[in-house]
C-alpha cells in the first residue's frame, strides 16, 4: 500500500453535511454524538487532575502543550500543504519572549502569552514571505536548517544580557491564588486547557471557513486556487504566521511550566516531536493533535520499559528510534493517522448499523 | 596572510567534507527527487562501526575500506527495504520517513554506543607538512583522500557500463527500463554509493569533531548549503559548492562573525541561494509544465 499523507479527503469526511441534526455551540457545528463525546472529554479533562499524583497533571499539562503547537504545525503542513521542519524555532521564540518579559521586566505570566504569540506571528510571516516561492521540499531544507542553527542564535553573545547565553533564564513558578483548593501544578493546567481550548475552537473555525477553504484548496492544487481567485501569496505567508503563533503561545506555555528555557531545549529533535505528534495524530485532523500530543509525551515512557527489558538504565536515547518506528508504522499503514483510523471505524460501524 | 592562508587551507580541507557529503546528497536527490536528510546520520552510524572495529583491534586501513563495503550493503538494504515500497508516495511521506531513519540512527547510535564524546584515532603523523604550520597532516589527508574518492566516482561514471546505467536510470527512467536496465537496482546503487561516500565523509571528520551521535548535524547543514550553492542537478557543482562553503565557512568565522553563528552562515546561504538562484552556480534551471 501506497502511504497518501497529504490527500485532500482527510479533514473533510468527520462532519457530515446534514443540518438538522447540527447545532452551533460557539460556531461550531456537529452531529449530536461529536458533542456528546466533546463533552465526556471536557469533563474529563476538568475533573482528572484533581484524582493524579501533581507529577501526572504536570505531565498532562506538556502533553496539551505538545498538542497546541501539533495544531499550529498541523495548520501549516495538514491544511495548506507547506512542510516545516523548524517548528522547534518558532516553539523557541515563544518560550524566549515569555522568559526575557518575565525574567527583565517582571511581567506577570498571563501578559507574556499574548505577546509571545505575537512576536511568533511576525516570526513566522517573515520566514514565510521568502518561504513562498520555495515549494514543498525546498521548504523543507530551509526550515531544517532553521532548527539547525536556532539554538546557536540563541546563544550568539551579543544578546547574552537577554537571553542568558548557554545557561538561560530561570522563571518562578507562577503560585496558584487559591493555594487551598488548587495546587500550583493544577493551576498551571487549567490555564494552559483554558489557552488550549480557545486554540483549538479558533483553528476548527479557521479551517472550516472561507479561509479554510482557500488553504485547502492551495494545498490540493494551487494553480487551480490562484485561478479561482485565491491569493496564494497571502494566504500561504499568513498560513506561516499563524501557524508560528499557534506554535509560540505553546512554546510560552512551556517556558510557564517548566520556569526555564535553554537554548539547547530547542533543537532539530523537538521539531522532530512536532512531526511525529503530527504523523501519528493525523495529518490534517484537528482532534488528532491532542491524540498527538499525548503521544509524544508517553512515548518516552513506553521506550523507558523497553529499556528496562534489555537491562539498560538510560533510555534516553531510545524513544527517538521509538517515534522513528511509529513514524515509518504509520506512513506503511494508516497514513492518515489516528484520526483516519477513528474515522474508518466509524464509518464501517455507521454502514453496518 | 599567513593567517589568511591557514584559514583558507583549513576551510578546504572542511569543505573536502562538505563536498563528500553534498555529493551523497545531490546522489540521492538525483535518483529519487528527494533530500536525504538521515545522511549525516547514516554517515555518523558507519563511523561508530569503524570506532567499534578499531576498537576491537582492527588497523585504521582494514577499518576503512571494510567500513565503506558494510555502508554501501546498509544503503542498498535502506533503499530496497525502506523506500522500495514508497516510490511514488507524495512528498510528505518521504520526508517523514527521512526523518524517522534520522532519528532511529540517531538513538541507536546512543543506545548502543552512548552520547559520551569519543576520539577518533587519525591515521596520518601529527608532524609538520614540509616544514611549515599552515595545514596539519590531517587536514591534507582529508583534502587527498577526497580528491581520490572524487576522481574514482567520476570515472566510475564515465566509463564504466554500469556508471552509464545509473546516469540513464536518474536522467530518464522509463527510456532507460526500455532498453534493458534494471532502475530499481540502479537506484538501489545509488543509494549504496552514497552510503559510502558518508561514511568516508564521517571517518575522514571524526578526528576532527569527535564522535558522538550529533556530531553529523552541523556537517549535513553545510553540506546541503555545498549541494545548493553548487546546484542540486550538478554533482561536480555539489562538490565545488562543498569545497567553496568550507572556505567561505572559514573565512567567515575568522574575520566577520565568529565561530558562534557558523550554522546560521548556513542557513543565510541556503535560504539566499534557493530565492536567488535556485539553480546554484552550475546546476541548469529546471522548468515545469503545468
Amino acid at each position: 500500500m501506497v502511504a497518501d499523507v497529504n490527500t485532500s479527503s482527510a479533514g473533510r469526511r468527520a462532519i457530515p453535511e446534514n443540518p438538522a441534526n447540527n447545532l452551533a455551540i460557539a460556531g461550531i457545528r456537529l452531529p449530536v454524538w461529536n458533542k456528546i463525546l466533546i463533552a465526556i472529554l471536557l469533563v474529563v479533562a476538568v475533573i482528572a487532575p484533581f484524582f493524579l499524583e501533581d507529577f501526572d497533571v504536570f505531565q498532562m499539562t506538556y502533553a496539551l502543550v505538545f498538542a497546541m503547537a501539533i495544531l499550529g504545525l498541523n495548520l501549516l503542513t495538514g491544511f495548506n500543504g507547506q512542510f516545516s521542519l523548524g517548528h522547534s524555532a518558532f516553539f523557541g521564540i515563544g518560550a524566549y519572549t515569555t522568559a526575557m518579559m518575565m525574567a527583565h521586566w517582571e511581567v506577570a505570566f498571563y501578559w507574556t502569552i499574548i505577546p509571545a504569540g505575537i512576536v511568533c506571528l511576525v516570526a513566522g510571516f517573515l520566514f514565510g514571505l521568502p518561504a513562498l516561492r520555495l515549494e514543498g521540499l525546498y521548504l523543507a531544507l530551509a526550515t531544517f536548517a532553521l532548527a539547525t542553527a536556532m539554538p546557536q542564535i540563541l546563544k550568539y553573545h551579543a544578546w547574552e544580557d537577554l537571553t542568558g547565553g548557554v545557561q538561560g533564564l530561570d522563571l518562578d513558578k507562577p503560585e496558584s491564588p487559591f493555594p487551598d483548593t488548587l495546587s500550583d501544578d493544577q493551576y498551571l493546567y487549567f490555564i494552559v486547557l483554558v489557552v488550549a481550548i480557545i486554540l483549538f475552537i479558533c483553528a476548527w473555525n479557521l479551517v472550516r471557513g472561507r479561509t479554510g477553504r482557500a488553504m485547502i484548496a492551495i494545498r490540493d492544487n494551487p494553480i487551480a486556487a490562484q485561478t479561482m481567485g485565491v491569493n496564494n501569496a497571502v494566504y500561504k505567508s499568513l498560513t506561516f504566521g499563524v501557524s508560528a503563533l499557534y506554535t509560540g503561545i505553546a512554546g510560552s506555555m512551556s517556558a510557564i511550566i517548566i520556569q526555564f528555557v535553554a537554548p539547547d531545549s530547542f533543537t532539530f529533535l523537538l521539531a522532530v516531536t512536532f512531526l511525529v505528534g503530527l504523523v501519528v495524530g493525523g495529518v490534517a485532523s484537528i482532534p488528532g493533535a491532542i491524540f498527538g500530543g499525548f503521544f509524544v509525551l508517553l512515548i518516552p515512557n513506553i521506550s523507558e520499559a523497553v529499556a528496562d527489558m534489555t537491562g539498560r538504565t538510560d533510555a534516553k536515547g531510545l524513544s527517538w528510534a521509538v517515534y522513528g518506528l511509529f513514524l515509518i508504522i504509520t506512513v506503511y499503514v494508516m497514513p492518515s493517522g489516528a484520526a483516519g483510523l477513528v474515522r474508518l471505524l466509524v464509518g464501517k460501524l455507521a454502514r453496518r448499523g | 596572510m599567513e593567517y589568511f592562508l591557514q584559514q583558507t587551507l583549513s576551510g578546504l580541507a572542511n569543505g573536502a567534507i562538505y563536498a563528500c557529503v553534498a555529493l551523497a546528497v545531490v546522489m540521492i536527490y538525483q535518483a529519487i527527487d528527494h533530500f536525504n536528510f538521515a545522511q549525516g546520520e547514516m554517515a555518523m552510524f558507519s563511523t561508530f562501526i569503524a570506532w567499534q572495529m578499531m576498537q576491537w583491534g582492527m588497523p585504521f586501513w582494514l577499518v576503512f575500506p571494510v567500513c565503506v563495503v558494510i555502508s554501501f550493503a546498509g544503503g542498498v538494504v535502506i533503499e530496497r527495504v525502506i523506500f522500495g515500497p514508497i516510490h511514488n508516495a507524495p512528498v510528505l511521506s518521504h520526508v517523514i520517513v527521512f526523518i524517522a531513519l534520522f532519528s532511529i540512527f540517531n538513538s541507536l547510535a546512543g543506545f548502543i554506543w552512548e552520547f559520551t564524546i569519543k576520539p577518533f584515532p587519525s591515521p596520518f603523523p601529527e608532524k609538520d607538512v614540509l616544514g611549515t604550520n599552515l595545514i596539519a597532516m590531517h587536514e591534507l589527508g582529508m583534502i587527498g583522500i577526497t580528491l581520490v574518492m572524487l576522481v574514482m566516482i567520476y570515472l566510475f561514471f564515465r566509463f564504466t557500463p554500469i556508471g552509464l546505467a545509473m546516469r540513464a536510470a536518474a536522467a530518464n527512467p522509463v527510456s532507460a527500463r526500455l532498453v534493458g536496465i534494471s532502475v530499481k537496482w540502479m537506484l538501489s546503487l545509488g543509494w549504496g554509493l552514497a552510503a559510502a561516500i558518508g561514511a568516508v565523509a564521517g571517518m575522514l571528520i571524526a578526528p576532527m569533531v569527535y564522535l558522538e551521535p550529533n556530531m553529523m548535524l552541523g556537517i549535513l547543514l553545510y553540506g546541503f548549503a555545498g549541494a545548493v550553492v553548487g546546484g542540486l542537478t550538478s554533482p561536480g557543482g555539489a562538490v565545488a559548492g562543498g569545497f567553496l562553503v568550507g572556505v567561505a565557512e572559514n573565512l567567515a568565522g575568522a574575520y566577520v562573525i565568529g565561530s558562534e553563528l557558523k550554522l546560521t552562515f548556513a542557513l543565510v546561504l541556503i535560504v539566499g541561494v534557493l530565492l536567488l538562484r535556485p539553480a546554484g552556480l552550475f546546476g541548469r534551471v529546471v522548468v515545469n509544465r503545468v
